[in-house]
């Protein structure tokens, strides 16, 4: 399951909807925002989604995890709106009976949500300018090479 | 000298005889012509204003707009832009025939951009013969005496009008756009044709750059573009993207589409440019 937070991630009450008598372990990820990015010092970010076509997606993602991983429970929560430095800007959980396919699904979810869902992240610098990430740079001439991953939008799977 | 305000003026005072019914209140997509007339002018100027004959306006058609009704006496299309002038004689007026189904945001948009406030009118050239099309057009407060001259030396054609006078003409932007419907049974071929080629409806919502580009989060409109890529290039040009559309994704309804799905009316449209979550 995939939802969005307008406020701080609740990751106790988060790692709770995980529990199950058959999980032996439980596997989460946390995007934290950092204070630069790409030679710029970063303020703060904003983030803002197409909530109704990202929810539909992050919910296909986990159960994309959910098939290709035989784990018991799995929950990804984004945030939305302004976010200071240290804040929690994603939280991914997964209980399974081993150790081995939480890992696994865990960076499968936050590998695909990043890539996939429409969500977009505008950093605000120290210098005073801001950007919205990957959607800046690649508007400029292509003068320079960007990793291709970077050009492309999400590519539904 | 800066140029006089922009009012929007709909005209919807005709007689509708060879439609043999109320031409404002025949319906495409479900909304009167008047409706659509109406919200689209809405758009781009303000205030607008319907214009009526004295013994209408009472009909549900019409009633709960801001009327101008005929002041002057005569026949016609000259009629209600008279009273519009004698209404608010200090504005020009952006007048549309409420019968022109095949209207665009973007034709609109090109008259407004190419206005000429010097001249009596701004106006398109007709995709059919070359001359003046008067009933989508910007006539500015100047024309108002030459236009009472021209009416009372018995003239009643506002395009023989802007021949004479010399309009600001502009090569039509699409060649049905300003078709006019007269008749039942040019009724029933748009109808027909409406669903393939016909402007259409859509919701468009912008998310982060695209928003900040647009400089607004939704907009309707009324367009030709048939696909999303259609409407991405209308959009481009409008607002200038700098991204190219092989940079995005676009949905339609909430999901990811093709570009070169066909689109319906009221369809929703994402253009979706790339994705930085986590």
């Amino acid at each position: 399951m995939f939802r969005f937070s307008p406020t701080s991630i609740d990751t106790e009450a988060a790692r709770r909807e995980l529990q199950d008598p058959g999980a032996g372990g439980y596997a989460s990820f946390e995007g934290w925002v950092r204070d630069h990015n790409e030679g710029q010092q970063v303020t703060r970010l904003e983030y803002e989604a197409f909530q109704e076509l990202a929810m539909k997606e992050g919910d296909r993602v986990v159960a994309a995890a959910m098939r290709r991983y035989p784990v018991k429970h799995a929950l990804c929560i984004h945030r939305i709106g302004s976010l200071g430095l240290g804040e929690m800007a994603v939280w991914v959980g997964v209980s399974s009976a081993h150790r081995g396919e939480a890992f696994d699904a865990c960076r499968f979810i936050i590998d695909e949500v990043k890539h996939r869902l429409p969500i977009w992240k505008k950093e605000h610098y120290r210098s005073g300018n801001s950007g919205w990430v990957n959607c800046e740079r690649c508007a400029a001439p292509p003068d320079h090479a960007h990793a291709p991953d970077q050009h492309a939008a999400s590519t539904p799977k | 000298m800066s140029a006089h305000p922009i009012h929007g003026l709909i005209l919807a005072g005709g007689a509708s005889t060879r439609m043999q019914r109320d031409k404002a209140a025949i319906t495409y997509q479900g909304r009167t012509q008047l409706d659509r007339a109406f919200e689209m002018l809405s758009r781009h100027v303000d205030p607008v204003f319907v214009s009526v004959r004295a013994d209408q306006g009472s009909d549900d058609t019409r009633a709960h707009k801001p009327l101008i009704v005929d002041s002057v006496a005569g026949k016609g299309p000259v009629v209600g832009i008279r009273s519009a002038f004698a209404a608010h004689p200090q504005v020009a007026w952006l007048v549309l025939a409420c019968d022109l189904p095949f209207l665009t945001d973007a034709v609109i948009e090109g008259l407004l951009r190419a206005r000429d406030a010097a001249r009596f009118a701004t106006a398109y050239k007709s995709a059919h013969d070359g001359l003046p099309e008067p009933l989508c057009a910007i006539w500015e407060p100047a024309a108002a005496a030459a236009l009472a001259d021209y009416q009372a030396g018995g003239g009643h054609c506002p395009r023989k009008f802007l021949i004479r006078h010399g309009a600001r003409l502009l090569e039509p932007v699409d060649a049905r756009a300003l078709d006019n419907v007269n008749t039942p049974e040019e009724y029933a071929h748009a109808l027909s044709t409406f669903e393939d080629t016909g402007a259409m409806q859509l919701k468009i919502h912008y998310y982060a750059l695209m928003r900040e580009q647009a400089g607004r989060s939704e907009e309707t409109l009324e367009t030709a573009a048939s696909t999303p890529a259609a409407l991405y290039t209308e959009l481009a040009a409008r607002y200038g993207f700098t991204l190219l559309q092989d940079q995005l994704k676009v949905a339609v309804n909430s999901e990811f589409s093709d570009w070169s799905r066909k689109l319906a009316a009221n369809d929703a449209v994402v253009f979706i440019p790339p994705v930085a979550g986590g």
